[in-house]
This record gives structure tokens, C-alpha cells and sequence, in this order.
């Protein structure tokens, strides 16, 4: 049946293309202005009286016209098949730098260029065939899907300066379906966290300055899969493939490792089912919000406390604890990791008004409160003022890391969506 | 004068484009039922309310109806049936 979709203007060119890769091209579209969120019934009301900042002409001719207006030739169902090339022109290394740049297939730092040689010498790093299909990613999960090999992968490595002893952990992140370059309009960012022996073997951090520039694995792993994700996934550009209003520090990299040797809690992936000989890569996606602090001290109930509610609500936290307080916490009675998930869970309240109130959790939450979805119906039942529980305990993620030079710790962004991939398959 | 070199394309491998015929559209709205479809983002239940007023003033004759899928970013395919079932048209919208 006929049909228009309604968008706001800074969505157009996304808009567009979406229609183009599901093969509708001249799909009606209509557009008001941004935002809607946050504007009365007459500003909406306005938005629909007024002009389609896209279309010149009015937003309502657009509307009608796109149920009543016949179709023409250019409306004519077109299909056809689409690929990228294995190999590039040749070219001199200054310009296939610039090549790289204009065509936002880098990340505006400096990359090495994958020559042949260099893809061979990496696809070393792995016993899977260089035309294994390794997975498929898209910049949402809306998107069009674009599909990969283990030698893109390893393409995508070799740009970010990567060794070949890192591509077990490169393909598994890969094959993970979490892009490390999501489109969301949140800026979401993707924490990665290794656990295992591969750490150890390859040179992974997990001490002093783990999460910061101090290791080559940690840095070039991790621009690797920022890299592979933009590329293998048919882009990170802004208004086509990238939507992230202000963008995250993290997208540059948010790669580290768990210092199991000093915990004195099992690590995070033994939590989740696998055996410690095992080596994962677990992918958080999230990375919006940091929380610090230090202790745990006298008043760190009071300090956890209002650190969780200053957590989004719709995101619980990975709290990242140096192996110091993690021992602190483990003298007053936190004998488990989940011991003090609970606690956090006990104590990260919001009024409901307050936790109703915000974007996401109206978008998203709000109708499965409706559909009377737990907890969320339950949550929608309480009063205004009532403080309510706004996590789960698989909402709040608890790793141990760093080197003990402070007790220090902070809460990341670590999104409800986590996949744990095994590393040892991808050798 | 630097010499040539040949390296490989970074890029993954885009699916196929399948196109898809647009519906014939209608000669007008009168008589017609059109669906107005709420996306559940923030605040789109307010636009689509404005919206369904606009056509209660400007096209009285056209049967306007107003549903909303389950939940927000996924398919719903009762809603669709329901759209299918009952509509001539429908718009959809409006996201942030």
C-alpha cells in the first residue's frame, strides 16, 4: 500500500540511503524540522503548517503527494549486485595515503598501507583461510549487513600497525557482530576486555595504565577493530553511516585487559561460563559515561551510591576496580564479584519520576511497561517520588585492572548489550 | 619520485540491492482509511496526534486511525497485519 515515512531533516541523507539499499530509492519521505523531542503539541503542529526543509515544498504536500502522486520510470523495482575490489590501482604511497583519507577509510591518523606482502605476513597470525567468511556487521542493526573475509580482517589489521600474533583476538572481535563504529545517535562507543592466557602470550596490559596508551597490543588491537568495524561495514561517515551527535573519545580505543594474577575475585569470563585456560574478548557497547573515585574508604557507601545514580539509567556500569580496592572490598565482606553487583543493584535507586523522564528509557522502556513487560511494568506502577531499583544485576559488570599504584576506581558506560567471544577459535 | 605499489581494499562486501515495486499510489484520500503509525520514539505520539488533527480538519471523509507497534525498534508483525488488513495508506513516523 502507499505509504510515507516521516523523518526529521538531519536524518535526510541517512534516509535516503537506507531506501537505496533496500531497494526503494523514490520511497516517499517527508521531513520536519529537528527536533521533535521536547517540543509542545504547537510547535509540532507548527512543524506539520510549515515547510519540509528537504523537499522544498510543504510538509504536507510532501505527505499527500507521496500517497496520491502517480508513480513514474523512475519508480521502476531496480536490482543489481554490488562488491569492493580485492586489490587497489597501484599507486604512490603518498597518494594512496590520500586515497585512504578522502575515502574515510582511516581514522585521520597516520595507517600502514596493507600492501600484499604485509596482508600475507599477517594472515600468518592464524590458521583460518585468507576467503573465510567471518561474519557480517552494520553501522545499527537497521542497516544493510556488509560481509567480510578473514584477509579483509587482516587488511584492516595491518592498516592499524597490528602484529600477526594479535589477529585471533582482531577476528574474534570481528566475528562478535558488535561494531566498534556504531551509528547511534547516543555516540556509543565499544569496551573491549580480554581475559586468558592471550593476554600474557601476546603482551597485553593489564597493569600500570591499562586502559591508557601503554601497550602495543592494547593500542593497535583496538584501533584494528575500530578500523575493520568503519570498513567491513560499509562506513562510519558522518550523516550517511555515523549519526553520533558528539562522538566518543572512546571510538579511538577502548581496549584492555583484566588483571586476573592480582584479583582476588575469578575473572569476568570463568563468571560467565568459560574455563580459565580459556581466552575471550568480551565487547560491551556503551562507553558514554565515566565515574571515578577511590577507596573504598569510610563514606564509600554514600560515594558508590550516588556514583550509580549519576550512571544513565538506561546503561549499567562496568566497574572497573584496581586490584587495591578490589581487595578492599573483598576485607569488608564482598567475598564475590556478585556480592557487589548486588549491593549495587540494592542501592542504585532513582525517584521514578526521574527515571521516567529520561529520553531513552521513554523510548524504549516505556512500552514494554505498557505491554506490561517486568520490570518495567512494575516500575511504571510506582509512585513519582518512590525511589525504584533502574539496574539488574546482569546490567552491572564488575572487572578488576591496573597496577596498584592507587585505589582507584571508575564506572564505564557498559550498555545493556554484551556478547563474550572465544579467542582460541580464530588461532 | 616515488615508485608505484599495489595494496589491498579495506572494505567488506556490500549485499546485493534487491528493488522492490512502490505500491500504485491512490487517486485521493476521500473515502480512504490511512493509518497513522507512532514509531514510539520520544515524543512522536504528540506529532502523530497533531497529525491525525490535521487530517480531522482537512480531510474529513478520510478515515484516519492511529496504532503503534509493541515495542520500540522492533518488528512487529501484528502491527503490520493489522496495517495490511485495514489501511488504504499509512504513514509512519517520527523519529527524534
Amino acid at each position: 500500500m502507499p505509504t510515507v515515512a516521516v523523518h526529521t531533516h538531519v536524518f535526510a541523507r541517512l534516509a535516503r540511503a537506507v531506501a537505496q539499499a533496500n531497494g526503494m530509492p523514490t520511497m516517499r519521505q517527508a521531513f520536519v524540522p529537528q527536533p521533535v523531542v521536547g517540543r509542545s503539541a504547537a510547535e509540532l503542529r507548527a512543524y506539520i503548517d510549515g515547510a519540509d526543509p528537504v523537499n522544498d515544498r510543504s510538509f504536507v504536500e510532501s505527505v499527500i503527494g507521496g500517497l496520491t502522486r502517480p508513480l513514474g520510470d523512475k519508480d521502476r523495482a531496480v536490482s543489481y549486485a554490488r562488491t569492493t575490489a580485492r586489490l587497489l590501482d597501484a599507486d604512490t604511497e603518498d597518494d594512496l595515503q590520500r586515497q585512504f583519507q578522502e575515502n574515510r577509510w582511516t581514522d585521520y591518523a597516520p595507517i600502514v598501507l596493507p600492501t600484499e606482502d604485509r596482508v600475507a605476513a599477517m594472515l600468518a597470525g592464524t590458521s583460518r583461510k585468507p576467503d573465510e567468511v567471518v561474519g557480517r556487521l552494520a553501522p545499527t542493526r537497521y542497516r544493510e549487513f556488509w560481509e567480510f573475509t578473514v584477509e579483509k580482517v587482516a587488511v584492516n589489521a595491518v592498516m592499524a600497525g597490528a602484529s600477526p600474533h594479535y589477529m585471533p583476538v582482531i577476528l574474534a572481535m570481528a566475528a562478535s557482530g558488535v561494531s566498534g563504529r556504531s551509528s547511534s545517535t547516543t555516540s556509543q562507543a565499544t569496551v573491549a576486555l580480554v581475559n586468558g592466557p592471550i593476554r600474557d602470550e601476546i603482551g597485553m596490559h593489564y597493569g600500570i595504565g591499562a586502559m591508557g596508551p601503554y601497550s602495543h597490543a592494547n593500542v593497535t588491537i583496538g584501533r584494528a577493530f575500530g578500523l575493520a568495524s568503519q570498513n567491513l561495514q560499509g562506513g562510519s561517515v558522518p550523516q550517511e553511516t555515523y549519526m553520533g551527535s558528539q562522538g566518543n573519545f572512546l571510538n579511538y580505543n577502548a581496549m584492555f585487559a583484566e588483571n586476573e594474577q592480582a584479583s582476588p575475585w575469578e575473572p569476568f569470563h570463568v563468571q560467565h561460563g568459560f574455563k580459565p585456560e580459556d581466552s575471550t574478548v568480551s565487547l560491551f557497547l556503551g562507553g558514554w559515561y565515566t565515574v571515578f573515585g577511590g577507596g573504598p574508604r569510610e563514606t564509600w557507601e554514600a560515594k558508590f551510591t550516588r556514583s550509580l545514580q549519576a550512571c544513565d539509567p538506561y546503561t549499567g556500569p562496568i566497574i572497573a576496580l584496581d586490584p587495591l580496592v578490589a581487595r578492599g572490598f573483598v576485607d569488608r565482606g564482598f567475598d564475590t564479584k556478585q556480592k557487589l553487583v548486588d549491593w549495587c543493584v540494592e542501592h542504585a535507586r532513582l525517584p521514578a519520576r526521574e527515571y521516567w523522564d529520561n529520553q531513552w528509557i521513554q523510548t524504549l522502556h516505556h512500552p514494554k511497561a505498557l505491554a506490561g513487560i517486568e520490570p518495567y511494568a512494575s516500575r511504571l506502577k510506582a509512585a513519582p517520588d518512590e525511589l525504584i531499583r533502574i539496574f539488574a544485576p546482569e546490567d552491572i559488570h564488575v572487572v578488576v585492572v591496573g597496577g596498584e599504584t592507587g585505589a582507584m576506581w571508575k564506572m564505564v558506560g557498559g550498555g545493556p548489550r554484551l556478547n563474550i567471544v572465544h579467542i582460541d577459535a580464530w588461532r | 619520485m616515488s615508485s608505484a605499489i599495489r595494496v589491498h581494499d579495506p572494505r567488506g562486501y556490500p549485499p546485493e540491492i534487491v528493488g522492490k515495486q512502490l505500491a500504485p499510489r491512490l487517486e485521493d484520500l476521500d473515502g480512504k482509511t490511512l493509518y497513522l503509525v507512532d514509531c514510539l520514539f520520544d515524543n512522536s505520539e504528540v506529532f502523530i496526534e497533531q497529525l491525525r488533527q490535521w487530517f480531522g480538519e482537512h480531510f474529513p471523509r478520510t478515515d484516519i486511525r492511529l496504532d503503534r507497534p509493541k515495542e520500540s525498534w522492533v518488528d512487529d508483525p501484528e502491527l503490520r497485519a493489522r496495517v495490511e488488513a485495514g489501511a488504504d495508506a499509512a504513514i509512519l513516523g517520527v523519529g527524534l
